[in-house]
Order: C-alpha cells, then structure tokens, then sequence
C-alpha cells in the first residue's frame, strides 16, 4: 500500500490535499469492470489506482475525463468525479473544465482512434495550448469497440474487417505527432510493466501543463500480441531504448546505443565500437525538440525495433489555465465590475 | 440663411457605398444621434459577406437603412425616401427599393465612365433621364471633402476617406441632428491622430454648412421625438443586448460566465464583446472548432460555470453531437444560435429563420432542447436572461434562436435597472441525497426534484459526492450505465417530461377589437414587420389578430386553445414554413404558411397586403 506522501507535485499545487491515509481501494467503485478477460486495460486500471494515493490529493479533486472506446469507459471504475464523453472529444470537454477549475487535476482517458481519428484536431490543440491536463492515450493499434477495425496507428498492410486486403494507410506515430504539436511533455510506456507505468504517471503528475502519455496497452481479442515483441522476455532488452534523464541512450541489454551521425540524424551503433562516452545523453529538459523527436523516429512501426520507452520530453513553458485565470485576475483588479453602468454605456438619454 | 422646415413623422434614410467608403459607421453615428434625440428608430444594416469586394461593383455595395419616427416604430422600414448613393454601383443596387419622388444624393465624383461601365450603365442615368422622377442631389462629395481639407497635413487619399463624414453633416443637417455625439466619438475614435482627427470634423462641418448655403436643398425636415415610456434609455444593437443579458444573467445566477466559441459570422461580435469584459469574471476561449468551443463550454458547465457557446447555422450542425451529450447529462449550456441564410454557407451576412427545426431536432435520438428567440434588438437581453433561467433551473440545453436582423439591427432601448432583474441563484448539490436499506447514505446524480423533474448539479470538488456521468443511458436515480428496455423508455419519457414541464409565460395576443377572425402568428426577428403590416391592415378596416412566440420549445400552454379561436392562422416566416409544420403537427390547425426566403427581412406593406387578402377569403 502506498503511503500518502506530498511530493510537491507543481502541476497541482492548487489542488486540496486530502487529510485520510488512501489507497488503491479508495479509488475502487462498486461497478463491475466490463473490459474482456486479459484485457491490457485492467494492468493500467489498477496501476493508475495503486498511483493515485501517491498524489495525496482529496479525492473530490480528481476528475477522470474520457472520449469513446474500449479505454475510454475508465472513468466509471474510479471512484472519483468522472465523465464519459463522446468519440474524441475529452480533450476540449476537459480544458473547459481545467481552465475555469485550477483546483481540480484532471485527467483525460482516450484510445487511439478516439485521440488520433476523429478527435485529432482537439490533442494536438489541447497540447499546443499547454492546459493543465495529464492525457493518457491507450494505444492498441486497433478499434476495440468496434469490434476490430484497423486505427491510424495500425501498421500499413493490417489485414482487419475493413480491410481484408491490408489497410493502405500509413500510420501515425503518436509521439512524434506530440513533439510536432508543440507537448511540453511526451512519454511512453507500456501496459504490462507496472514499475515503469508508475514511474511515467508521477513525471506526467509533476509535469505543469498538457502531459500526455502513450501507453502500449494489448487488446488480446482484436489485436492480440501487438506490443509482444516489447514484452516477452526474449526479445525485449534488444528491442526497447530506455529513455532516462542524464543516461545514456542505449537499449536496455547494453548492445547499441545511439549516437548523432555525421549529418546530425541519430543513429543507432555497436556502443563497443564507439565507446559508451560517445554515446548521446538523454536530456529531456532540452528545450529544442528536435532530439526528442529524432529519437521518436528511431522505432520501426513493423518490427518494433529500435522502440524507446521513457520520458521523451519534459520542459517548462506557460500553462494556459494559469495564464487564462491570470488575465482574468488582471482585469479583475483593473477596476470595478459595476454592471448598471455597463448596460448604460456612455450614450444615454431621459424621458420624463 | 435660414431655411423653410417641415415636419414628418417618419423617414427612412438608406445610406449606400462601396464596403470601403464608411456607410456603416455613418449610419451608426447619424443612429445614435437620432436615438439620442428621442425618436423611436430600428435599423437595418446590409453588408456583403466579403470584406472589400472589387471596389465600385454591386457586389461590393455595404448598405445601413435607419427608420426613424416621432411615434412607435417596429421595422427599419420597406421604402427609403432618402438614399445616400456614394458610387454608380450604390445607385444601381439600391434604387429599385425607392419610392418616385424619393430624395436621391450622389456622389458625382464617382459617376466616371469607368464606375458606370464597371456596372453596366451604358449612360450617366444622372445625364440620360432615367433618374426624373426622383429628386436627385449631384454633389461631388469627394472633391468637395478634399478641397475643404486642403489646409491639412494628410495625404489625399486620407482626405478623400473623410467624405463620409461630408455626407454625415449633410444629412445631419437635412435633418436637424444634434451634433455633439459625433463630434464626441471622433475624438475618441482618433484621440491618437490629432490631424486626422480634426480633418474629420472639418468634413462633417463642411458638409453641414454646404446644406445650410445651397440651393439644392431648399428645406430642412425635422421629426419629433417619440413617445416613449419614461426612463433612461440608449441605443443597443441585437448581439450586444445578447452579449449584456449573459453578463447579467451571470451575475444574477452568481455563476461565472465562460463562454466557448469559434468565430463566425453573424455571431462573432458576441464573442468579441464577452472577451472585453473579464473584470465581470467573463471567460471567453477561442476553440479550435465549433465542436471544441461547446465541449469546452460543457466541461466548464461540469464544474459549476455558466457554460455558453455561441455560434450560427453550420456552426450549430458541428456542435449537434455535444448538445445531445449535454441533454443526457443533464448540464445546463446556453447554445446562441444567430441565424444566418443556409443551407451550407450559404448567405453569411443575411439573415434567415434557418434553424428552427435543427434546434428542435437536429440531434439523434430523442433529444428535446428548449427554444428561446427574442423578436427584436433590445429584447435579446432579456431572452438570453430567460435561456439562462431555463438552463439552470432544468439542468439542460437551450437553444438562443437569434438572427442577422435582430443581431446587427438597433433601437432604443430602455436600460434595465440591475436590481429589478430576475433572481437566477442557483443551488449545488452539497450532500448525499439517498439513504440505502442499511441506512447508509449516499448520493444519486439523476434523483430528480419532483417539481422541476431538474436532477442536482454537483460539481466536482464537493466531497462525498464523486460520481459518473456520461452519454450511455443510465439508470433512473442511481445513474449508473443502464442497458435496460424498460429503464430507457422510462429515461427517455422523463428527459421529455422536464422540457415539457417548462413554466414559460402564457402566450398573449394583440386584438385591439377584440373581434378579429384572422391571428397571425410568428416567432422571433419578424415580430417588428408583422406588427407593422398588421396595423397597416387594421389601417384598412381588416380585422386581424397578431401573436408572437417567444418560446418554442415548448410551446406557451395556452397556444393551442389561443390558435383555435380563429377561423384562419398565418404563419410569415423567413424560411419555408418550419414554425408552421410544427404548429400543424402539434395542434392539427391548418395553418397558412406565408414564406420568404430572400436574406431580407419582410416589407411590412408586402405582408399587409397578404394579411388583407386572408382576411377577405374568410
Ligand atoms: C461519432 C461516433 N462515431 C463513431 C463511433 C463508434 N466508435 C466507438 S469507439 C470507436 C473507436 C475506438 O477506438 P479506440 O479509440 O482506439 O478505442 P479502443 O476501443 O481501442 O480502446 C468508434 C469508431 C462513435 N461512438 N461515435
Ligand atoms: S475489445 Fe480489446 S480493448 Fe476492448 S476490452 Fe476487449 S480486449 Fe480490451
Ligand atoms: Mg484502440
């Protein structure tokens, strides 16, 4: 049980602290979890609750957010304030609500068709504005709702309902589209790896403004062993980069590491043949995002090669509630609001 | 030199230009002049969609029609007896809507052969004897502004962008104006530019003094205040009045106003004139897109603000979706809807009753959305007070059905004192409001109040009552996803049972004799033009009734028992007859549907003349 700890988490200094000892239980409700059997949602349920208490944060506090889809019904099974939506729209129902209610953390649950489909448009303004929102994108490569059709992140050549002989579109990769979008904060991680899942959810936690956070997530009906590459014990260590502030950029067994050639693209080279000083330090702090989205370009969507896993970008730049509520402060103190002289503005006239 | 006066009652002054010759904004000062003065007035601006169109072309003519009398007046007026021409495309545009004998002022500067051919005159019709029957005024505007600013430091060019205020003195002259308002508001206008500044006042005067020493114009007119009922009064246009009745609703209700938009026209000044208020706590957020603009505004109606979107016709159909996910939750949200002429884009400076049946039914499934539209200018102030009372005391939707005429036109306006304005406060949720078998105590987001059938508003932040929401139908009290046959049929009858539980004000009718055979009815901006064309019609001996809907959703309680006390019931609208399907599917009156789809509002002697003839047939 994780003990309620105030870890000064800036992107929530305006939210009250609760004063009773939670834990993952308290954020359990009493409605019966629908998701299929093995689902990758259930993995990311549960490591969201046993996260939260970490927060400290008065329940009351907490609004869950969602779009539509298989990851989007979330918010029913936490017990905290919560809104189902509709298709792709959480981001833009969510920054009403974030920027009139600083005193609320917010957080936004979508799929990949729900946050790249249909509610494309609203991410990528949502995360250009900065608002204070912690969006996290389960990503299973396919239309779970549905009932399996192929999404924008599914590989070119997906056989699905709709696409008997391969789709033909080629897709997106969410973090890049994060970086292009002008997010402060990018991070990966995936369903299964419950240490590394909790590790993002604290950096978006402490992140101030939009963090978004793409999370591997399997849907074993429709597209089951999506990420199993990532996963299984064989093959992972010489697959996965792990992104870690101020380390080397190397995949987790050590082998290759990443390095800039000599045009300024990254590369990725036997970390023997050029020494582990030469190979390029993670700096997710970097204001330029050139770098973190280089290294976003660095997986192959087929093979899954080359795939990082971290905390690609996280800088500080203005937050948009802040500087909404602070225009409106600033007009406040400008002077008084007197209504009656509003409505009678400068040109008026008296009929006895 | 003193000049004859004569007195009128009425006038109609069109002033037409190029978009870039100013007419709007001298037809607003001579407006706020003439309302200032104390005549009844209500305009009617006309402008095109583009911003500068091809100078000297009709389709670059911007127009502003003012109506001004020393008695009670509801319309801008269907005939001009002055127009202000200011180039030979204003001219051609305009003049088959003037009367003969109607005062006509040139700008014969303009007259070249290039600006006639350009608009397909093969001849001056200032030389040719087309124009006979008309008392015509050639005045070079133009090169008598320049000459009288020749003293000034500015470029021609600069002097030659004044001769709208040359025109303005005329007409003020002409028509006995005061002028201290005029000159107030262009030292504000170019407080920073002293030279333009008074370049400015030099063409207005000169254009005053060349009335009062020509020969041209031989009288002065001069037309009487109105009676009006006493008070303090200004001048408002339709979206301003709308944009002041959400800030004071927003007061009343103690609710933090936070409006969620995405330009477009004719809505957007409402957008602009809430984002100068934050001192009022106004917030205003420029979406990404319509539908971001009413998400936005729905979240922030979650978290206990006053949630508005404001938007028109095509605005209104990307919003569709959220308006139904705002009618299952159960959220108040005021949906402005300024309509314009459809369908697609269709004609965006025009005004149209487009969208009355898109906000009766433009959503899947059964979706009911309550239906305020003001009737004229001033009263969008309190309509959108009326909106704001619906939404938050049923925790639901409404639709603001304004439009282009109501939006952009003016009239005098009586100022509301704040303190008699309705009391809108609005109570949270802040406890459990069911108690379990075992005694413990617990909140239901969808137990309802039995009278209002409203369910309770908890806004996130207030302990012990964290709960779900969403779109998926929920079960009757608890609000917990519900698949059940008999819970949604249950749901959907208790969502329509609260609309048509509406307390609205009880339909009235105006019958001066009380013995009419004939209503006619209508809803919104064509208040003004029937109300005119039905004392016209009185004028002649037709015996005729008029009432006017302000809610349409639901209709007042009395209107069927109100449309049944006639033998025949005419609808004018500004579309194809949506308010009389509505009526004829709900009351079984065969109602007569009189249309006009012209992106213009109707002619008050066109409609008498309609009316006339129905009150004969019967
Ligand atoms: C306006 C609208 N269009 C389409 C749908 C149908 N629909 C529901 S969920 C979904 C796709 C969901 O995919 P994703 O966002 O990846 O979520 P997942 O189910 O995979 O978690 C679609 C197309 C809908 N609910 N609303
Ligand atoms: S369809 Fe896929 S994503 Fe949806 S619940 Fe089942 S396993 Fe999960
Ligand atoms: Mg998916």
């Amino acid at each position: 049980m994780s003990e309620t700890v105030d870890l000064g988490f800036p992107s929530l200094k305006l939210v009250p602290k609760t004063d009773v000892k939670q834990s993952a239980k308290d954020f359990k409700t009493d409605q019966e979890v629908r998701w299929c059997p093995g689902c990758g949602d259930y993995a990311i349920l549960a490591g969201v609750q046993s996260f939260m208490p970490e927060l400290g944060l008065a329940k009351e506090n907490i609004v869950w957010i969602s779009g539509i889809g298989c990851s989007s019904r979330f918010p029913y099974y936490m017990n905290t304030y919560g809104m189902h939506s509709i298709h792709g729209r959480a981001p833009a129902i969510a920054s009403g609500l974030a920027m009139t209610r600083p005193d609320l953390s917010v957080w936004v649950v979508t799929g990949d068709g729900d946050a790249l489909s249909i509610g494309g448009n609203h991410l990528i303004h949502a995360l250009r504005r900065n608002v204070n929102l912690k969006i996290l994108l389960f990503n299973n490569r396919i239309y779970g709702l549905t009932k399996g059709q192929y999404s924008p992140t599914s590989e070119t050549g997906k056989v699905t309902k709709s696409t008997p002989m391969g789709s033909l579109d080629h897709p997106f990769n969410p973090v890049s589209l994060a970086i292009g979008a002008e997010a402060s904060f990018v991070a990966r991680t995936i369903d299964s790896d419950r240490k590394h899942l909790t590790e993002t959810l604290r950096a978006a936690a402490l992140h101030e403004g939009t963090a978004l956070v793409e999370i591997y997530q399997n849907c074993n009906i429709f597209n089951d062993g999506a990420w199993d590459p990532l996963k299984d014990a064989d093959h992972r260590d010489s697959l996965t980069l792990r992104l870690e502030h101020g380390k080397p950029i190397t995949l987790v067994d050590g082998s290759r590491g990443v390095v800039r050639g000599a045009d300024g693209h990254l590369d990725i080279v036997d970390v023997e043949s050029v020494g582990i000083e030469n190979v390029l330090v993670h700096d997710a702090h970097r204001d330029d995002p050139s770098l973190a989205f280089a290294l976003s370009r660095l997986s192959d969507s087929h093979t899954l090669a080359n795939t990082p896993i971290g905390v690609f970008r996280d800088v500080r730049r203005a937050v948009y509630d802040e500087t909404f509520q602070a225009q409106v402060a600033t007009a406040k103190a400008g002077g008084t609001a007197d209504l009656q002289s509003l409505l009678s503005g400068s040109d008026t006239w008296e009929i006895a | 030199m003193s000049k004859q006066v004569v007195q009128l009652n009425r006038v109609i002054i069109r002033f037409a230009g190029d978009s870039g010759d100013g007419m709007q904004l001298a037809g607003d000062q001579f407006t706020s002049r003439t309302a200032s003065f104390g005549n009844d007035l209500s305009t009617l601006p006309d402008f095109p969609a583009e911003i500068r169109a091809p100078a000297g072309t009709i389709p670059g003519v911007s127009a502003f029609q003012l109506h001004f009398a020393d008695h009670d007046i509801t319309t801008a007026g269907d005939t001009p007896n002055v127009l202000v021409a200011m180039n030979p495309a204003a001219l051609k545009a305009n003049i088959k809507d003037l009367p003969r004998g109607a005062d006509i002022i040139v700008n014969t500067d303009e007259f070249t052969s290039r600006n006639l051919t350009k608009v397909g005159y093969a001849a001056s019709p200032l030389e040719d004897g087309s124009l006979e029957s008309y008392a015509v005024h050639p005045i070079p505007l133009t090169s008598m502004t320049v000459e009288a600013l020749k003293a000034f430091d500015i470029t021609k060019k600069e002097a030659e962008r004044a001769k709208n205020m040359f025109a303005l003195g005329l007409l003020s002259w002409l028509y006995h104006r005061p002028t201290e308002g005029t000159l107030t508001f262009l030292k504000q206008k170019f407080a920073k530019k002293p030279e333009i500044l008074a370049a400015n006042i030099a063409a207005f005067e000169a254009g005053w003094s060349y009335g009062e020493t020509t020969e041209d114009f031989s009288v002065q007119y001069e037309v009487k205040p109105a009676p009006m009922a006493p008070g303090r009064y200004r001048n408002i246009s339709g979206n301003l009045a709308l944009a002041y009745g959400l800030i004071a609703a927003s007061q009343r209700a103690q609710l933090p106003l936070y409006l969620g938009s995405y330009p477009i026209t004719p809505a957007s000044d409402i957008l602009h004139e809430l984002s100068k208020h934050k001192k009022f706590g106004v917030m205003t957020f420029q979406a990404e897109d319509e539908i971001a603009g009413i998400g936005a505004a729905l979240g922030a109606s979650y978290g206990g603000m006053l949630g508005v979107t404001t938007t028109s016709g095509p605005g209104v159909a990307l919003k569709s979706e959220t308006i139904g996910l705002a009618v299952a939750l159960e959220l108040p949200l005021v949906i402005v809807d300024v309509q314009r002429g459809g369908p697609s884009t269709g004609l965006p400076t025009k005004t149209e009753q487009a969208d009355l049946l898109q906000a009766m039914f433009g959503r899947n499934g059964e979706a009911p959305v309550p239906i305020v539209a003001p009737r004229s200018p001033a009263d969008c102030f309190d309509a959108a007070l009326e909106a704001v009372r619906i939404a938050t005391t049923y925790r639901t939707p409404v639709f603001l059905l304004s439009d282009g005429y109501v939006a952009n036109g003016s009239e005098p306006w009586r100022i509301p004192v704040v303190d008699e304005l309705p009391d809108l406060a609005v109570e949270f949720a802040s406890a459990p409001n069911h108690t379990r078998e075992d005694g413990t105590e617990e909140f239901w987001p969808f137990k309802r109040d039995p009278e209002t059938l409203a369910r309770p508003w908890a806004v996130p932040g207030t302990k012990g009552l964290e709960h779900r929401i969403g779109g998926i139908e929920k079960a009757d009290g608890t609000g917990n996803i519900s698949y059940d046959a008999d819970n949604h049929d249950k749901m959907v009858r208790l969502r329509q049972a609260k609309i048509d539980g509406i307390t609205v004000p009880d339909l009235e009718v105006e019958d001066p004799d009380g013995d009419a055979s004939v209503l006619v009815l209508g809803w919104g901006s064509t208040y003004g033009p029937i109300n005119a064309s039905c004392q016209m019609a009185r004028r002649d001996g037709a015996k005729v009734a008029q009432a006017h809907l302000r809610h349409l959703n639901p209709f007042p309680a009395n209107t069927g028992e109100v449309l049944r006390r006639y033998d025949k019931v005419v609808i004018p609208e500004m579309n194809l007859g949506q308010l009389a399907l509505l009526v004829r599917g709900r009351y079984l009156v065969d109602a007569i549907p009189y249309n006009q789809v012209r992106g213009l509002p109707f002619k008050a002697e066109e409609l008498a003349g309609v009316i006339k003839d129905v009150v004969a047939s019967v």
